[in-house]
């Protein structure tokens, strides 16, 4: 009895992933193509989540559009333009390059460079600034008394 | 002296920005719709489900499109003001009760008031999809042409309709 009660105790988890399970779209090749192309896509419910892995009632919709526009046979460029059509550019989570969006492809890149130049420009000012001293006889007395102290010591 | 101004302008300028962001709202997404012919459908009326309306029907109007659903709060919050609007018949506001139980929708406004010339009904958000609606109630100014030529998202408030949306209408109107 107990070891039967044990054995349907384990077997719970499985009944559990059994019934959250999502019935599959029939074509799993289909499926995959909708996962891909929604991971790269925002879910504007939950605005930091990708439309594949939302659970927003809004995002499963979507997610039902695009696989029934992939099953007719659109192309992935089709499905973008026609999501980028009704929720704008904010749904890519790349955004096309264009005049409003350089600041963000190569702001970055115009901020290392400034940056590459101050460092290039402070080192060589610095450089400058730096003259070769040459330790005097005393200095000289000094460290080999420092290092030779130490060395007894240890 | 020279070395603090420049980490100091640095930091006055980014605090500068983080507090412009932080009165930004980020749920505002502009529409791309906007300029654009308001997306066709053909619904049926919550008020008699064998009757339709679709956008086209309503040409040479200036009309407000609401979406609201039941189970949404903050419906709720705009709704006197939508009442108020239509009491004063400033313009003509069609809504479009969106994934909804039609009768929750129809509880509403009986309960609640019905602000609405026609409540078209979307169940399973197809067209809420088409208009890009992501978080009821959104609403939409649509001119006597059929161009949408404003959005807003979330409860509607007493500033946005007399800053943005009653002078844009009056303009619409003539």
């Amino acid at each position: 009895m107990r070891l039967w009660m044990i054995v349907l105790a384990l077997c719970l988890p499985f009944a559990a992933m059994a019934g959250e399970a999502k019935p599959m779209a029939k074509d799993p090749v289909l499926e995959q193509r909708m996962i891909a192309l929604s991971e790269n896509l925002r879910c504007l419910v939950c605005q930091n989540e990708s439309l594949a892995g939302s659970h927003a009632e809004l995002a499963e919709d979507l997610r039902q559009e695009i696989r029934e526009q992939l099953h007719a046979g659109k192309t992935n460029e089709q499905v973008i333009e026609y999501l980028t059509e009704r929720y704008g550019d904010f749904v890519l989570y790349k955004p096309p390059v264009k005049p409003i969006t350089w600041l963000l492809w190569f702001g970055p890149f115009a901020l290392l460079i400034g940056a590459m130049g101050g460092l290039y420009s402070y080192i060589k000012r610095r450089g400058n600034r730096l003259v070769d001293e040459p330790l005097s006889e005393e200095e000289k007395k000094r460290v080999a008394a420092l290092i030779g102290n130490n060395g007894n010591k240890s | 002296m020279k070395r603090f101004l420049i980490p100091l302008g640095i930091f006055v300028v980014l605090a500068g920005f983080l507090f412009a962001g932080l009165k930004l709202n980020p749920r505002e997404v502009p529409s791309p719709l906007i300029g654009k012919p308001a997306p066709d459908f053909k619904l049926a009326l919550l008020s008699d489900p064998a009757k339709q309306l679709s956008p086209a029907d309503l040409r040479g109007k200036v009309w407000l499109f609401n979406v609201w659903a039941s189970w949404c709060a903050s419906c709720r919050q705009e709704h006197d003001l939508l009442l108020d609007l239509s009491r004063h018949g400033v313009v003509l506001i069609y809504g479009m009760d969106y994934k909804d139980q039609p009768g929750d929708a129809q509880a509403v406004l009986d309960r609640f008031g019905n602000p609405y010339v026609e409540t078209v009904v979307d169940p399973d958000g197809r067209a809420g999809i088409n208009y890009g609606v992501y978080g009821v109630p959104e609403t939409y100014l649509i001119d006597k042409n059929g161009i949408i030529r404003y959005k807003h998202t979330g409860p509607l408030t007493g500033e946005v309709l007399e800053k943005k949306i009653l002078p844009l209408v009056k303009e619409l109107q003539q």
